[in-house]
Order: C-alpha cells, then structure tokens, then sequence
C-alpha cells in the first residue's frame, strides 16, 4: 500500500509542479502548486512526518498560496491570464533547477544522514514533536538561527520596500 | 442659535475594549429571548380592528331588510380607479318597497381595482355603501376576487338607520293625497 | 452487548463506518443549525419564527408534531428539498470551473477537521480512558488548523470565479482577514500547550491530552483552562469568530455593503453548501475550544468524567459512558453555536479598517504579550 501511494503521490507532486510552470492561467497555476504542496504533505505523513506535513499544509497551503491568489486578484489580470515566459526567465529557471538538482544529487550521494541515524530512528524523530523539537534546539541550532536571521533579513526588507519614508526623503 | 460646541470625551480604556458595551448587549438581547413574543398568530388570531376602521366596500341593508341602494350610480362615476359597476333596475311594482325610486339589478365592486379610498361612502346619498371592518380578500380567481351584490350585502349587513328617508316619503306623498293638500 | 460482530470487520471498512457516523451527524447538525440561526434571531426579535410548515400526513399526530413543527423542523426539511430540486444558475460571466469547485471545495475542509477532534471517552478493559475520535494523531490542534486553514480557497475561488465585482470585494476582505486572524488564534493556544507538555513528558498537541491535563485530581489539576488563562480563551474565542466569518466579523458577506459578499452569484444547492460548510467550521471551532479551555466531556471543573463515571457506575459499559462522555462534549458545543448565534444578533458588524486593526494592533500583541507571560510564569514555576 506505503509504496503504491508514494508513486501515486510522486507523480502528483511532480505532474502538478510541472504544470505549475506551463499553465497559461495564473490562478491554475496557483492552484496546481496547492495540490503539489498538499501531495508533498501526504509524503511527508508517508514518512510519518505529521508536524512537517501539517506545518506545510497550514504555512503553505494556508497562507503563502492564498498570498498568491490574493496578488492576482489584486494585479487585476483579466481572466487570470499571464504573459508567457521570457527568455532570460526560462534560462534562469533552468540554471537554477539545474544547481538544486546537483545540490541534491551531492547530499544523496555525499550526505552524511545515513550514516548517523539508524533507518528504525528515522520516522520517530519526524514523529514525536518532542524528539523533533530537541533536534531543533540542539544538532540543528545554528541552521535554524541562521534561517530565522535571513526571515527577518527579508522581513525588513518588506518593510522599507513597502513604507514611504515621507519625512525622512524631505529632510535630506 | 447660537453654535453649542459638543464636547467629545475621548473613550475610556474599558469602552475601547468593547467589552462593556458588548456584554451589556447580550444582556439586553437575553432579555428579548426569554420575553413573551409579540407577534399575532394571524389566522387563529386577528388584530383588534377599530370602530372607524375603513376596510372593504359593502353594501348595507335598513333595519327594515330593504336594500338601501338606489342605483344612483353616483359612487360609480366618482371611483377613481372604476371598480364600481352598477347595472339600474327597476323594482316590481308588487314589491312592498315599491315606493322606492329604484335598485341595482347587478351590483359589483372589483377589489382588484378597489383603493379603499372611501370616496364610494362619502358620495352615496343613501348611506347604502360603507367600508367596514373586513381587510382580508383572497381568492384564487380574479373572477372570485369581483364582489357581487349578493356577496355585499353578506358583508354589509344591516347598519342602523334612524332616517327612512323612502317611508317618510312615502308617508308624506299618502298625507299630501288624502289632505288634498301640499 | 455483543458488538465482535463490528470488531471483526476489515480495518477500513470499519474507519469507512465511523467516518461516515460521525459526517451522519455532523452534517445535520450544521443544517440544523441554519434553523436554529433562523430560530435565535426570531426569539431575540420578539417573533416566533418559522413555525407553520408541516407535511399534510403527519399533521393529526399529537403532541411530538405540534412541537416539531414550532421548532420549524419540517420548514427545515422543506427548504432542504427546495435547495435540491431548485434551478440552479450559473451566470454566463463566471470562469466555470472554479465556480463549480469552490462550494465543493469548502464542504472539504469543514468536514475534515472532525477527523482529530475527540469527541468522547470512554474505559478500556485496562481501565484506561480512551478517546472516542476518528484519528487520534500527535499533531491534532495543528492539523485542525492547517486543514481550516485550507477554507479560505472556497471563499477566494468563489469570489474570484464570480467575476463580479461584490463577490470579488468579498473575497478579498475574507481572505486578509482569515489569514491575519489565524496569527493570534495560534500564538493564543501555545500557552496553554507549555503548560500541558510539563518538563519530562510526551511533548504533544494532541486535543485528547488537554482534555485528560484538565481532569486531573487536585485544584490546578481540575481547574479548566478558561479560569487558568482567561485571555489565551478570550483571545482564541475573538480569532474563531473571525475565522468561521461570523458577526461581528462577517466582512466576507458582509450584506449591507457587498450584496451576498463571495456568495452573491451563487444559488440553490452550491448556495447551501457554503452555508453548510460555515456551520461546520462553527461547530468544529466550538469543540476545539471546549476541549481547550472547557474541559471537554468533564462535566463540571474540578468534577471530571471519572469521578462521574464512579458515581454511576459506569466503569466498566464503556458504550453507555462513551455515549454520556459524546453527550456532555456535543451539550458544551451547541451551547457555543448559541452564544456564536446569540453574539450575531446582538452586534453590529465592524468596519473593514476595525477588523485589520483588531486584528492586528490589538489581538496579535496581546496575544503574543500573554504567550510570553505564561512562558515566564512556567519557567518560574519549574524553577522554585
């Protein structure tokens, strides 16, 4: 059954995340990604990985698409309809699949989690919260810390993009 | 006039909290919901309808049982939306009210023109034709929604009457004939 | 009672069973709670309501018909069937596919989220309590919140498919205000969270567990979470009236100023099932908080279900005290939808601009204020 739905949900996440990138309509392709993003939920419950999956389905599939479908409603483009790609897009976009894709065949091939963790301990650290959290606070500190810098990097970033320094502009 | 400047007090931390005032909203509707309810159950129950009401056009009767309508016509050139349709006749000179000048053969009031505007009652020299209590007509047929007279003067019943204008008339016309006198 | 027969069932068929119990009664429920809606407002206006509606046949039955018929059942049944069999339109401007997928797709999520709530409990021969839920996973409050989260689709699809402008006015409001919402609604819980997972535990957000810290002997032991953290609770009831969209929060429909808000294009059958799914979500809302901060089937604070179940008995019948376990939890929550019902016909709605600022100037510090107070209150309390 376990393997069955792991194709099943496999070829979803991947069939889906293809259309993404080749539907003319930005609302479909919004919502491709949220089916994407709901199957890669199902692999992750698969791994028995609950809190992933439920923190991808509320972060995701709950907030950041529905920030997507909100930004295109509020472009006002008519019927959803997108411009196609341009060429330095396509070129960029293939750059970069082709470095994440490197990146993950080095960290299979490289990668040093097998050999730390016994394939029994793998879905009780995704499992139990507890397990999960002390690992977040202990082996993966600085990952998490260094993410967290970057979120709020970006947060400000978000902020001075956003707001018009009216009386700072004048003053200079 | 002189300009009163309102003072506007800025809002208490407790009112900008809305707490108070939501709270003291529940209670109020919690009052409402555990009252007695207001409305009338229509058809078991009816409204207390007043003396002066001015319902449904009728046609009335004299204590005596004689119609009081005379088929002047008069109402029926003065309604404005001409639901009134009287065809005169004449009344059998066997009739005990034979006196009387005439009476409507056919009588109909169409309520599906009818404005309830009174102008039929305050027109009519006879007082035969008054709106009364009756507000509800229903019907499934335009053609049940046309009173007949039979049907106004089941509505209209009899409605005192001290004057007897036609008895008195007639009297007069009988004292004139044996005075030799008039 | 001899009930090996079900036991003995394919796992599946069995889940397939209870799955489809529990959506029996949910389903019902959240329609009957339209009249109840219709009821609530009528009583609290000084109007009886719908009470005339009645099937000719059933008519001379006395007593249980006559007081069906005042609490507008058969009116129920009657609009139910009108929703079925009416024409339902679909206007010619409107992108199809979403508009057909949208009331689907909020029927989902609202009948989703039952699946972690517990709603009973009951002994097992070990004399353990053992929750009467359809999925009893670690995760569960995380999971209620990331499938509702998935609700505010329907509401985006519907107004966007529309393609007009007040359903579009509607959607946009919704959705900003679903998602500032559920910032506080989830910082509000955490406190009560740290306090369940006492150093040295499981580590766990499951809804069954609150309930079982609450039952617990002794006076902090039994208290119920409302009396321990009133503003978590206060905080947490605020967000899940503007989550379920409804008074003083309903910017989504919102009548006075965008027609039928999302839904103005919609009729019929797609019509109801939103309405359906706001129910559920009411519903489903309601026992999360009572299971939070009520104490879940506990009877009263400090009086949980085993002290009951000792009184009458009932130790060892685990059906007849799973049933008054059900019974107590489905008590607490239609006394929710009531005060959610009771709050809608007292209030008047917010304004847009009120609702952001709520939400976010007010709610979202206070919330993150009384995170941070029972944090330091906990670490306190461990420490001495």
């Amino acid at each position: 059954m376990a393997p069955l739905l792991f194709y099943l949900l496999s070829a979803l996440v991947l069939g889906t995340a293809l259309l993404v990138v080749t539907s003319k309509n930005a609302v479909n392709s919004a919502m491709f990604f949220l089916i994407s993003l709901l199957g890669t939920a199902g692999l992750f419950v698969l791994l028995d990985a609950f809190l992933l999956a439920a923190v991808l389905v509320l972060v995701y599939a709950g907030a950041v698409v529905a920030l997507f479908l909100f930004i295109i409603m509020l472009l006002g483009m008519k019927g959803g309809e997108r411009p196609p790609l341009s060429h330095f897009a396509v070129l960029a976009s293939v750059v970069a699949a082709a470095i994440l894709g490197v990146g993950v065949l080095s960290f299979v091939k490289h990668g040093q989690i097998t050999a730390s963790i016994a394939d029994a301990a793998v879905p009780a650290t995704g499992a139990v919260l507890k397990s999960y959290s002390a690992q977040l606070f202990t082996t993966y500190l600085l990952p998490v810390q260094v993410v967290g810098f970057l979120l709020l990097i970006a947060m400000l970033g978000v902020i001075v993009l956003s707001k018009r320094f009216e009386g700072m502009e004048e003053s200079k | 006039m002189a300009i009163i400047p309102v003072d506007r007090r800025p809002l208490s931390f407790a009112e900008r909290t809305y707490l108070p005032q939501i709270i003291s909203g529940l209670s109020t509707t919690w009052k409402r919901l555990v009252a007695p309810k207001e409305t009338l159950e229509y058809p078991e129950q009816r409204p207390e309808i007043p003396a002066n009401y001015r319902g449904v056009p009728t046609l009335v009767k004299d204590p005596h049982g004689r119609e009081k309508c005379v088929s002047c016509q008069l109402c029926e050139f003065v309604c404005p939306p001409k639901a009134i349709r009287i065809t005169p006749g004449d009344i059998p000179a066997d009739s005990e009210n034979a006196h009387v000048e005439k009476a409507p053969k056919e009588f109909e009031i169409d309520m599906l023109r009818c404005i309830f505007c009174g102008l039929c009652q305050e027109v009519c020299p006879e007082e035969a034709i008054w709106l009364q209590k009756q507000y509800s007509m229903t019907g499934y047929t335009r053609a049940e929604m046309v009173n007949d007279k039979q049907r106004l003067y089941e509505l209209g019943g009899t409605l005192p009457d001290d004057h007897f204008k036609w008895d008195r008339k007639k009297e007069a016309e009988e004292a004139a004939a044996q005075g030799g006198h008039h | 009672m001899d009930l090996s027969i079900y036991f003995n069932l394919p796992l599946w068929l069995r889940l397939a069973i209870q799955g489809a119990a529990v959506i029996a009664v949910l389903f019902p429920i959240a329609a009957a709670c339209s009249m109840a809606e219709r009821k609530i407002s009528a009583w609290i206006q000084g109007r009886p309501g719908p009470n005339r509606t009645v099937p000719p046949f059933l008519a001379g039955i006395p007593i249980i018909v006559p007081i069906l018929q005042n609490l507008g059942l058969f009116q129920l049944a009657a609009d139910g069937g009108k929703f079925v069999f009416k024409e339902d339109p679909i206007p010619g401007h409107v992108n199809k596919l979403y508009f057909v997928l949208a009331p689907i797709l909020s029927m989902i999520p609202a009948l989703t989220t039952i699946s972690v709530v517990p709603f009973g409990a009951y002994f097992d021969k070990a004399g353990e309590l053992v929750p009467i839920i359809l999925a009893n996973v670690d995760v569960g409050l995380l999971a209620v919140f990331a499938v509702a989260s998935l609700g505010v689709y329907a509401i985006i699809l519907a107004g966007w498919a529309s393609n007009s402008k007040y359903p579009f006015l509607g959607a946009v409001r919704a959705s900003a205000q679903l998602i500032s919402y559920e910032l506080s609604m989830t910082l509000s819980v955490l406190p009560v969270f740290l306090w369940v997972n006492v150093p040295g535990g499981m580590g766990t957000l499951s809804l069954f567990d609150v309930v079982q810290s609450q039952s617990q002997p002794g006076l902090w032991g039994g208290m119920w979470y409302v009396f321990l953290m009133p503003v978590s609770a206060f905080v947490f009831l605020v967000a899940l009236f503007a989550e379920t969209n409804r008074l003083p929060f309903d910017m989504a429909e919102c009548e006075a100023d965008l027609v039928g808000g999302f839904h103005t294009e919609y009729g019929a059958f797609k019509w109801s099932l939103f309405f359906v799914a706001e129910y559920c979500h009411m519903i489903v809302g309601s026992a999360v908080f009572v299971l939070l901060f009520l104490g879940g089937w506990n009877p009263l604070p400090w009086i949980p279900l085993s002290m009951v179940s000792d009184w009458l008995s009932l130790g060892d019948n685990p059906v007849l005290l799973g049933a008054l376990a059900t019974v107590l939890f489905i008590g607490k929550v239609l006394f929710f939808i009531f005060f959610f019902m009771w709050v809608r016909w007292t209030l008047p709605r917010f304004r847009y601009d009120q609702v952001m600022k709520i939400g976010w100037q007010k709610l979202l510090p206070l919330s993150i204020g009384n995170l941070v107070f029972y944090a330091v209150v906990i670490a306190l309390l461990e420490r001495f």
